[in-house]
């Protein structure tokens, strides 16, 4: 159970681009040709970015005039200034623990139900699995009001389990953490069963360390949707104390901060905004973007 | 979908006495008590918060609930399809904003799905070769896919102004850029214009007299408003990121030793993509158009942040317009319905789609990919990994449904 160190993912790279390999002319057309368009499309891609990052240590009428630049002029930090004097405080906040409380939901909740597929024989499991994903058919901006009306009638609507609650657990992490644990060898929880350990027990003690690699990915992937999520926290209250970042930040460009040409404001707020998810991608990144499958469990 | 209820109780007793099993006895019994213990707070909370929702909804749908109270209670009366007619079937400002947003949506998804599957495969083929810093450009490609829509949103915004970066960007090559989000005018329209069709000031009487629910044909033919192309730019630059990983994955299961028996038959690296390695993508491209027609049919952050459904209401969409009637004009039972046809149209457009790539060869395709990435992952050393399909669904779910987080 010690966490060995992951592999990385660069030694199960074939060693191809050694010299003397056969295809090493450094600069054919075709190679021109290719690093050309990884170049327009980095500047297309990276371009916003820098100039949110830039803008927000602009003043107004710099960003007006220059909006192209990428050298402030003056510096000015008068917009982070004045975020911190509207509720953007309260409403990073607010974003924290509901990310943090939806993570752990889904994680722990998903992990359970996806156990219980894979692994526990029992009448009607098959069934439970087909009705998730049918849930997982359904589109879900078409269940918004359809949320609201319910959270109403059961007396949640405006309280902060409203926010949390309805997200702790989704039918796509269920199917991941299912996947999962079919691929971990039954062999492991055999001795623990004669051993007379009860399911929970197995499950806590013995498969779930196993599933690292699943249970990372679904933390930051559930992170990353409960952090940025905007819809439901629209239909599942309207008291101020409860914004979060996205419902709040998005009334800033209707409200007066947005009116005229206050751009910095804006940048800085949709700066802020994405430095936790920045960080937590640059962390992980492999397993957004690899899919994990470095060094579950050995020791 | 109401199986998700399924009761615990029915199904062991449907086992009938032939079984030596006994509810509650034994292992047997013991195992099926721990399952539907694991399962109860998923299957609460999607009970609950999903299935609880769809038919509350549909109810709603059929009556005509004020906002007033609960919707259960006595005074609240059936309509029937009264709801739907007012969609579809009466003349009136309900039917033409129902179908003012359709047309919008039609547009955006036109020109959305196949340009960010493009863009996504383009991205892919270039990562896919071998570049110095890949991991870096990769990175860059993806994160717009991982960042919160509102933050993109904002930066799109000043991006689009009208003395903005895109009209400086567009004053290099000497062109005037508009003030994209307050032109309300069509691009097919203008494009006629411009190629000298019609004049878009005094629309040919033929399209402009007669008309189709609601809408004169030269309504309908107006294409995505200029400020609707902003957003479009916008979507297809966040979410080609995510497909970009979905093809870049099937394309790192496509065997080297068939690529390779193309070079030795002395096939250019075009004709190696185009003839070898694109047909091996197909099942990827279902996925990538399937999940991008359910996105793209759901838009409604961006409009929510950067136009509310403006300018003239050419970048309304079916989902912001049906919470338009539900919180603005307290009209229930109308929002309803359109979010009951909205769900009707992504059942529609997806299950057409999969007419048109319907593919025996598909399946056994598919197959063999599969087979062949859990070779490639036992031959890595045995180790159970979490399959890029599956994350890369998640990422397309939770993102491009306009931020329902999860399907929940």
């Amino acid at each position: 159970m010690s966490a060995t160190t992951e592999a990385p993912p660069a030694t199960r790279r074939e060693p191809q681009h050694r010299p003397g390999n056969r295809r090493t002319s450094p600069l054919s057309p075709g190679r021109l040709g290719l690093y050309a368009a990884l170049l327009f499309f980095a500047i297309i891609y990276l371009y916003p970015f820098l100039i949110q990052l830039v803008t927000s240590v602009k003043t107004n009428a710099d960003a007006t005039d220059n909006p192209l630049g990428l050298v402030p002029d003056p510096f000015n930090f008068a917009a982070f200034d004045r975020l911190s004097s509207t509720d953007f405080p309260l409403w990073f906040v607010n974003s924290t623990w509901v990310a943090v409380s939806v993570t752990l939901g889904r994680v722990f909740f998903d992990s359970l139900a996806g156990y219980a597929l894979a692994r526990i024989k029992f009448k009607g499991r098959s069934a439970v699995f087909t009705a998730i994903i049918a849930v997982l058919a359904v589109p879900g901006i078409v269940l918004l009001i359809p949320k609201f009306l319910v959270l109403n009638q059961i007396g949640m609507y405006d309280s902060p389990s409203a926010l949390v609650v309805p997200l702790l657990a989704d039918a796509a992490g269920v199917f991941i953490m299912k996947q999962f644990f079919e691929s971990i060898p039954v062999s492991v929880e055999e001795a623990a069963r004669i051993d007379g350990a009860s399911t929970f027990r197995i499950f806590w003690a013995v498969v779930l360390p196993m599933a690292r690699p699943a249970l990372i990915t679904l933390t930051i992937l559930s992170f990353q949707a409960s952090w940025n999520e905007l819809g439901h926290f629209i239909v599942a209250s309207q008291d101020p104390g409860l914004y979060t970042l996205t419902k709040g930040v998005a009334t800033l460009t209707s409200g007066q901060l947005g009116a005229g040409n206050q751009f910095p404001i804006t940048m800085a707020a949709a700066l802020l905004m994405t430095i936790p998810v920045a960080i937590v991608f640059l962390v992980f990144q492999r397993f957004f973007v690899q899919g994990a499958n470095a060094g579950a469990e050995k020791g | 979908m109401t199986t998700a209820t399924a009761d615990p109780a029915t199904t062991t007793t449907s086992a009938g006495p032939s079984r030596r099993r006994r509810p509650g006895g034994g292992i047997h019994g013991q195992q099926a008590r721990s399952g539907w213990t694991f399962l109860a707070p998923v299957l609460v909370i999607l009970g609950l918060f999903l299935v609880g929702p769809i038919l509350l909804a549909l109810w709603v749908s059929l009556s005509d609930w004020s906002g007033q109270g609960s919707p259960l209670s006595s005074d609240v009366g059936f309509v029937g399809l009264d709801n739907y007619t007012q969609l579809f079937g009466d003349s009136g400002l309900i039917r033409r904003d129902f179908m003012t947003s359709l047309r919008n949506n039609f547009y955006y998804v036109l020109l959305v799905v196949p340009a960010q599957t493009v863009l996504a495969l383009a991205l892919a083929l270039i990562l896919n070769q071998k570049l110095r810093a890949r991991g870096f450009f990769r990175s860059a490609f993806y994160f717009p896919s991982v960042t919160s829509s509102v933050a993109i949103s904002l930066v799109f915004i000043f991006l689009f102004t009208g003395s903005g970066a895109v009209n400086g960007v567009l004053g290099f090559f000497g062109i005037d850029g508009p003030v994209w989000f307050s032109e309300p005018r069509g691009v097919i329209h203008l494009l006629g214009g411009t190629i000298g069709i019609w004049d878009p000031a005094a629309p040919p009487a033929g399209l402009t007299g007669s008309s189709f629910l609601g809408l004169s044909w030269w309504e309908w033919l107006s294409g995505p408003s200029v400020a609707m192309m902003a957003i479009i730019a916008l979507v297809i630059w966040t979410t080609a990121g995510t497909f970009m990983l979905m093809f870049l994955a099937a394309l790192q299961g496509v065997s080297t030793e068939v690529t390779e028996a193309a070079e030795i038959d002395g096939a250019t690296r075009w004709q190696k993509n185009r003839y070898v390695v694109l047909p091996m993508l197909k099942p990827t491209f279902f996925l990538v158009i399937t999940l991008g027609l359910i996105g793209t049919w759901q838009v409604f952050d961006q409009i929510y942040i950067m136009s509310q459904g403006g300018p003239a209401k050419t970048t309304l969409t079916p989902a912001y317009l049906s919470y338009q009637y539900a919180f603005q004009n307290q009209d229930w039972g109308i929002a309803a319905a359109m979010a009951f046809v909205l769900f009707a149209i992504i059942l529609i457009f997806t299950g057409v789609q999969r007419f048109i790539m319907r593919d025996k060869d598909a399946i056994a395709e598919k197959r063999i990919t599969r087979r062949t990435a859990k070779a490639r992952a036992d031959r890595d050393g045995d180790d159970p990994y979490v399959d890029q399909e599956s994350i890369g669904i998640y990422q397309a779910t939770t993102r491009s449904s306009g931020g329902t987080g999860g399907m929940t």
